[in-house]
């Protein structure tokens, strides 16, 4: 099995400054340190289509454009659909995670959350690293 | 007999009954009313008389309710609590946000410094800075809950702005005497327990001991 790239660009996505440093020390820990950030799904859509991104790590919660739909257009674009998304959210009902699994999310993460989940989410997301 | 003429003839019978008595038989009265009510048949009958009763009562009725609202202070509301309340929440996000980013420079600087230390240590305090890190998504849970205060509390603003829009000058607060300004020594001390100031109206601490300083 062919080991996971630790240096692979992922893009982190959330309006709260404080999760996005959370997420980007958290992901350090794990040897990722090829971290962007956007702050709404808009602006990380244009950034997925100016790199190619290899994992997203998206807030549902945003305007103008919520992680949802930033996941729909994500799926619906035919560069950008195979690309896996984890979901991090405070939204804990099931009919958000079934939106989301409709939607084709590849991993749903509740917040808060701990360093643990994080670790098996994204091991479950790209693959043992 | 025709309406018109129903009443030249009532207007003649009063004036002969006030040119020959200067006070009413009660006789008379009761047979002038009966007159006057015969006069009426057919335009204001027992139906018209329960509707006209209804639309008396109904119109007391919103007059009470203008009273009651009036005396709520709607214009308080939303010109002094839904503010200030909004306000104080919005400082409250603005306070754990900076408080965060301090933790997370204190804890990154340990973070860097776990690097210089022996194995067993470093992993020790790696996992500790990990649980601060896990800690702070405090923030952005809280700031998502007083995000959702915040819409609730303008949405009732909107509301009681419509309430007073619709009932107009009635609600108007009324113009009341400026009141005579009560020195500090002399107030209540829960007059003095305002909390903490919101950022653009607090003090510095220099502006704190000069004003001390000025009342020695």
């Amino acid at each position: 099995m062919a080991s996971i790239d630790k240096d692979m660009p992922i893009l982190i996505v959330d309006d709260y400054k404080t999760m996005l440093r959370i997420i980007r020390n958290l992901l350090k820990q794990l040897g990722f340190n090829n971290v962007d950030e956007a702050t709404d799904g808009s602006s990380a859509l244009q950034k997925m289509r100016d790199r190619a991104y290899s994992l997203v790590i998206s807030d549902w919660n945003m305007e103008p454009m919520s992680g949802l739909q930033l996941l729909k257009e994500v799926r619906a674009d035919q560069q950008l659909q195979q690309v896996p998304f984890i979901m991090v959210t405070a939204e804990g009902k099931s009919e958000n995670v079934a939106a989301a699994k409709q939607a084709g999310v590849t991993s749903y993460i509740l917040k808060p959350f701990t360093a643990a989940t994080l670790k098996s989410k994204l091991t479950a997301a790209i693959g043992e690293f | 007999m025709t309406a018109e003429a129903q009443k030249a003839a009532l207007d003649a019978r009063l004036a002969e009954l006030s040119r020959h008595k200067t006070t009413a038989d009660p006789a008379d009265v009761v047979e002038i009313v009966q007159a006057i009510l015969a006069t009426m048949e057919g335009d204001f009958n027992a139906v018209n008389a329960r509707f006209f009763s209804e639309i008396e009562d109904l119109a007391r009725y919103i007059n009470e309710t203008k009273a009651e609202i009036a005396a709520l202070r709607p214009d308080e509301i939303t010109e002094e609590h839904l503010p200030t309340a909004t306000d104080e929440l919005q400082a409250v996000v603005g306070a754990t946000e900076q408080a965060t980013t301090a933790i997370f420079e204190a804890v990154e600087a340990i973070e860097e410094l776990a690097g210089q230390m022996p194995p067993e240590v470093s992993a020790k305090v790696v996992e500790a800075v990990t649980k601060v890190y896990e800690a702070t998504s405090f923030q952005d849970i809280t700031g998502q809950r007083i995000s959702k205060v915040v819409d609730a509390l303008q949405h009732i603003d909107t509301k009681v702005k419509a309430l007073l829009e619709a009932f107009g000058s009635e609600l108007q607060r009324p113009e009341e005497p400026p009141k005579a300004p009560v020195p500090a020594a002399e107030k209540r001390d829960e007059d003095l327990m305002n909390g903490p100031q919101l950022p653009e109206d607090a003090q510095s601490q220099d502006e704190i001991d000069a004003l001390l300083a000025s009342l020695e």
